[in-house]
């Protein structure tokens, strides 16, 4: 039978050369057209989730319409076929990244799945009592609570990098605590609350110049500008697929090859292993050492096609938009009386928290979602930046590709009604 | 403005947000219980002074939270003196379904005036997500009662 796979003649337009269109961008995501309590959807929580495009959902709709059976394991056509496809999933996810090779990629549920597997891994084979991992002030919950639990194991030592005022990662500070102890630097490569984009380069020069590996948490980052991660020399470098706007539960790791090749397994399962005996059992390479089990094999094509998209616009034209975007707004909201901004560092993506004098976060959110504006009201899982500053939440807005100014305005508008009834 | 939200943020509600009553921690309290909603990050905790009788001599509390907790929590303590044990647990009853259903059920006789004052609350049912906020106080309040010290919304 001659079967023709739709998906694999899509071709994602390049338009790169075409100006920056954000009314066409808008158009590629079905959910933009929709209205809340009867007002038009401004969706600027980005931070948590971005909306998907019609190339992501017809991938993924096409795959298990047309093309749908498990991977690696079927001789028949259809999981070979797909199988073929995942693999070049992931060489897309390696070649975006710039990794030195698709085996770099190792496939995972989201970013939080990618740290707790360095540290269960990693972590447990090479880490012992005393030795220090190095966080900054500014981490979300996920590059927090995974090292907790290997102190609570094996007795490491958490050491934290402050931040000053308007938000910058401290370098100074950070190169103080790195020390004879340290075995792993585990910070941010940009803030889900703050902004700040953290001077990884110079945290991982600072860092390998004394023999300590690095993870960066790139969860934020890379939907602002991508990464490159043989660049920055990062060791581990993790980010989840959906606030790129890929679907959910899948995530990645990419590991120097030489470092995911000395851990063990994470999990155990199908897929990992080489040859099991009741006796003994012997595991395959990176990365499929590290993917047990069937792996997110859709949520996989649907990153790849966003992927696919996000470059065909551009990352550094959709860097440029957002922070026009996040200049606007900056100026926008500081025009109001009694309202705060967190985090204006030197070099910030396109997140704006902010504080209304005497309201609660949660009350700004419930107000102006009635207006149809979708933000992050609370402690965005970064409890220990709260403290920091003081407060015990904020409001949120995060700027994606098809936010508009106009959006901005009708933030403000709705940050208006929030001051009539507080009055 | 939405109708939804002016019956939200009602004039008493914005008021007891920003002047809390008996938001303080009294020396004689002889029950107390942390209340911590962790999907927001608020906290809150309850004073209670019980006599021998199981009757409330005195309720406070401190913490921060959004005004729609913060409001219950000044509310709850202003009606909590004076009741008893058993009687404070219909009250947290008959306010929880007001939260949460259209139906209040039979309006136990001695608290329809506490219940009437704190209608004004009910306006969360149209906002789901801020149920918790305007129970938390009283799930703590609760936790106090039965001798807990820690209490969550989860």
């Amino acid at each position: 039978m001659n079967m023709t796979v739709a998906t694999n003649l899509r071709q994602t337009a390049d338009r790169r050369n075409d100006p920056f269109d954000v009314e066409r961008i808008r158009a590629d995501f079905p959910i933009l057209g929709k209205e809340i309590y009867g007002k038009k959807l401004v969706y600027l929580d980005n931070g948590a989730s971005a909306q998907k495009p019609r190339a992501v959902i017809d991938a993924m709709r096409e795959v298990m319409e047309g093309e749908y059976a498990n991977i690696h394991r079927g001789v028949h056509y259809l999981s070979q076929r797909l199988t073929d496809r995942y693999e070049q999933a992931r060489a897309t996810i390696a070649k975006f990244m710039n990794a030195g090779s698709p085996d770099e990629v190792v496939i995972t549920r989201n970013a939080t799945e990618s740290i707790n597997l360095v540290a269960a891994s990693w972590g447990r084979k090479f880490l012992a009592a005393g030795d220090e991992i190095v966080v900054s002030e500014m981490e979300h919950h996920a590059n927090i609570v995974p090292w907790q639990m290997l102190r609570d194991e094996k007795g490491v030592v958490i050491k934290v990098v402050p931040i000053d005022d308007a938000g910058n990662f401290l370098l100074d500070a950070y190169e103080r605590l790195l020390g004879p102890k340290t075995r792993l630097v585990a910070v941010t490569h940009a803030s889900n609350v703050l902004g700040t984009i953290t001077p990884a380069k110079e945290i991982v020069r600072l860092a390998h110049a004394r023999g300590i590996p690095v993870l960066l948490d790139g969860s934020q980052a890379i939907v602002h500008g991508g990464v490159d991660v043989r660049d920055l020399d990062v060791d581990f470098y993790a980010f989840t697929g959906h606030k790129l706007y890929g679907p959910t539960a899948i995530g990645v790791l990419y590991g120097k090859a030489a470092l995911l090749a000395k851990m063990p397994p994470y999990q155990g399962g199908g897929d990992m292993i080489a040859d099991v005996t009741f006796e003994k059992t012997t595991y395959r390479e990176p990365p499929a050492r590290f993917e047990a089990g069937t792996p997110p094999i859709v949520e996989a094509i649907g990153l790849a096609a966003a992927i696919d998209y996000v470059q065909s616009i551009g990352m550094d034209r959709i860097a440029a938009h957002e922070q026009d975007l996040l200049r606007y707004a900056t100026a926008r909201l500081g025009e109001i009386e009694g309202l705060r901004i967190f985090g204006t560092a030197r070099e910030k993506c396109a997140i704006l928290s902010f504080a209304m004098e005497g309201v609660h976060a949660h009350d700004v959110g419930t107000i102006i979602d009635r207006a149809g504006v979708a933000v992050r009201a609370g402690h965005h899982c970064a409890q220990p930046l709260m403290e920091r500053l003081g407060v015990p939440a904020t409001a949120r807005a995060s700027f994606a590709m098809y936010n508009t100014r106009a959006e901005v305005d009708a933030l403000v508008a709705a940050l208006g009604t929030v001051q009539e009834i507080f009055g | 403005m939405a109708d939804d939200l002016r019956e939200l943020y009602q004039e008493v509600i914005l008021d007891h947000g920003k002047r809390p009553r008996n938001f303080r921690h009294p020396a004689d309290a002889n029950r107390e219980a942390h209340g911590n909603n962790p999907l927001c990050g608020d906290r809150l905790v309850v004073f209670l002074k019980v006599d021998d009788k199981g009757v409330i001599q005195d309720a406070a509390f401190e913490g921060r939270g959004c005004a729609i907790s913060t409001a219950s929590a000044s509310m709850m303590t202003e009606m909590l003196k004076g009741k008893t044990a058993e009687q404070a647990h219909r009250l947290f009853d008959a306010f929880h379904r007001m939260c949460t259903t259209d139906s209040h059920g039979d309006v136990p006789a001695d608290l329809a005036d506490d219940l009437e004052k704190l209608q004004v609350l009910s306006g969360v049912r149209q906002f789901p997500m801020r149920v918790k906020c305007a129970t938390l106080a009283w799930h703590t309040m609760n936790a106090a009662m039965a001798g807990q010290v820690e209490t969550s919304t989860e």
